[in-house]
């Protein structure tokens, strides 16, 4: 094949993968907004993709305050700004890692979980078994799990920047002398509730981005196990890039002044 | 003569370059029972896929009770959805529910029935195919392959349709189990008047379960009949796939 053949497949591939994306987009929300709602499934779906994650961002979470406190710390120290800690660590982590953590590892667990048991459910014809039996597939899988990902996602980074406040304070107070009490005061002198609001904002399109690319995959795959199994490295790959594309499109938009 | 039941005309499917169906004609009459015989990859499956919707074929047309269904759509496909009833190749049960939810599935999702109700009738359907009521609260994964495809049946006839297609019902069973379900086939079909389209290449199953014959091979139809002709066809090709002889006109691809 010659160079302009391959360069032109290559983006007619690409692009035929947009447009396909951007159909199955459209029918996800045309899904959640008619009815019949399945809030029994979305019940379902927020404990796994939410409840289940809470262990996983929790410990990163509190891990991340408390090498934000350390190294802001550290860096500080340089010209002698070491009691900016409690304002960074907090600004830092509302703003940006709290939702961001939550959001990739929500990407490694859930995307996967996502794609490969909807996966399964495609080679195992359990999706067209949903037809015949009346049943919208994208309404019945699609809809609940990015519903609840949507929901779970902000609650997550909230609990998850809590967490992390914490990681901070415990690494001053106990291992860089900070007074507590004040480090507590500076953080919420300090907080803006537009800090918060943003993160979460964030974290809700995270999670619309990770059911979505989950459930696009599992749709998608193809050809018995393997496919299933490319289909979930897809879904993680392609969430977690989306992830952190969306973050920086959404910083320049929130923070736009 | 009255409408058919199903009817399709001139249907064409390719996936790429592959051409599966190459205008495929056939006619069901209502409340007969008919199996499409073929070998694997000949595209059974997808005529089947083809009249659910499953599938969207590039040309032809697919009548059910005289209305054309190939290009409809929502509300109005799964409306003609709930004419049929289907038993999938490998059964297809949802396995993150109970059996008797997976058999009660359309009766709940699909019609919006009480969940309790349901399950009653779930469990009635179930003991039709010789389940007992504690299977109903076990996992699809706990059962074996045969008990599956009877649970798959269960929820094929759950909200008595007036279609009901069997995917190679009777493959990968063992020769008592495939006659036991050959049987629940038969018996289901005419106890709810259904409509009853299979299709299989395990000709014993199919000389049991049908009263006409279809033989797909190349992407059409290319002998039909009623099944006690099957023998006196005098079609070669028909003749070397109920013989399953490896000499004769069918060349077999090796690459589905
Ligand atoms: N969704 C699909 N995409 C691409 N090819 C398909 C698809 N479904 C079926 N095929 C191809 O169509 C041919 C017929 O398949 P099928 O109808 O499943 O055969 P069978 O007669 O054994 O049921 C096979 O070669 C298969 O690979
Ligand atoms: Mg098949």
């Amino acid at each position: 094949m010659n160079i302009f053949a391959r360069i032109g497949y290559a983006v007619m591939t690409v692009l035929a993968q947009l447009g396909r994306l951007a159909l199955f987009t459209g029918k996800a929300l045309a899904a959640i907004v008619s009815p019949p709602i399945y809030f029994r499934l979305i019940l379902t779906q927020m404990m796994r993709i939410g409840y289940f994650s809470l262990p996983v961002v929790g410990l990163t979470a509190f891990f991340m305050g408390g090498v934000l406190a350390l190294q802001i710390y550290l860096g500080g120290n340089r010209f002698g700004a070491e009691a900016i800690v409690p304002q960074v660590v907090v600004l830092g982590i509302t703003r940006e890692l709290g939702p961001v953590i939550a959001g990739l590892m929500i990407a490694g667990r859930v995307a996967a979980a996502i794609a490969a048991e909807i996966g399964t459910m495609k080679v195992t014809e359990q999706i067209d078994a949903l037809t015949t039996l009346a049943t919208n597939p994208i309404k019945y899988l699609v809809a609940p799990r990015i519903v609840a990902a949507v929901i779970s996602m902000p609650i997550l980074t909230l609990i998850g920047d809590s967490i992390g406040v914490l990681g901070g304070y415990i690494v001053s107070v106990y291992s860089l002398d900070f007074n507590g009490s004040a480090y507590l005061k500076n953080t919420a002198d300090f907080l803006h509730s537009d800090d918060v609001t943003s993160g979460l904002i964030k974290a809700a399109v995270f999670g619309f981005i990770v059911a979505l690319m989950g459930c696009y995959n599992g749709f998608h795959s193809k050809g018995g196990a393997q496919g299933v199994g490319n289909a979930t490295t897809y879904a993680v790959v392609s969430s977690s890039i989306l992830i952190l594309a969306a973050d920086y499109v959404l910083t320049a938009l929130l923070f736009h002044k | 003569m009255s409408t058919p039941k199903i009817q399709l005309i001139g249907v064409k499917k390719r996936f790429g370059s592959k051409v599966v169906l190459d205008g495929v004609d056939l006619t069901i009459e209502p409340s007969s029972s008919l199996v499409i015989i073929g070998g694997s990859g000949t595209g059974k499956s997808v005529t089947i896929k083809s009249i659910l919707g499953i599938i969207r074929p590039d040309e032809g047309t697919i009548l059910v009770d005289g209305e054309d269904i190939t290009h409809i759509n929502g509300a109005a496909r799964d409306r003609v959805m709930r004419k049929f009833g289907m038993l999938f190749q490998g059964a297809a049960l949802f396995d993150s529910l109970p059996v008797w939810e997976n058999v009660a599935f359309g009766l709940i999702q699909g019609r919006g029935m009480n969940r309790a109700k349901a399950r009653d009738i779930a469990i009635q359907k179930l003991a039709k195919v010789g389940l007992t009521e504690d299977v109903a609260f076990l996992s699809p994964s706990e059962l074996s392959g045969g008990m599956q495809k009877r649970v798959g049946l269960a929820r094929a006839i759950a909200a008595d349709p007036e279609i009901i297609f069997f995917d190679e019902p009777t493959t990968g069973l063992d020769p008592i189990m495939a006659d036991i379900i050959n049987d629940l086939i038969v018996s289901t079909v005419k106890d709810v008047g259904a409509t009853a389209l299979s299709i299989t290449h395990d000709m014993t199953s199919a000389r049991k379960i049908s009263d006409k014959i279809a033989m797909l091979y190349g992407g059409k139809i290319i002998w039909q009949g009623p099944t006690a002709a099957i023998d006196s066809s005098g079609n070669p090709y028909v003749d070397q796939f109920i013989h399953g002889k490896a000499e004769g006109p069918i060349k077999m691809a090796v690459k589905a």
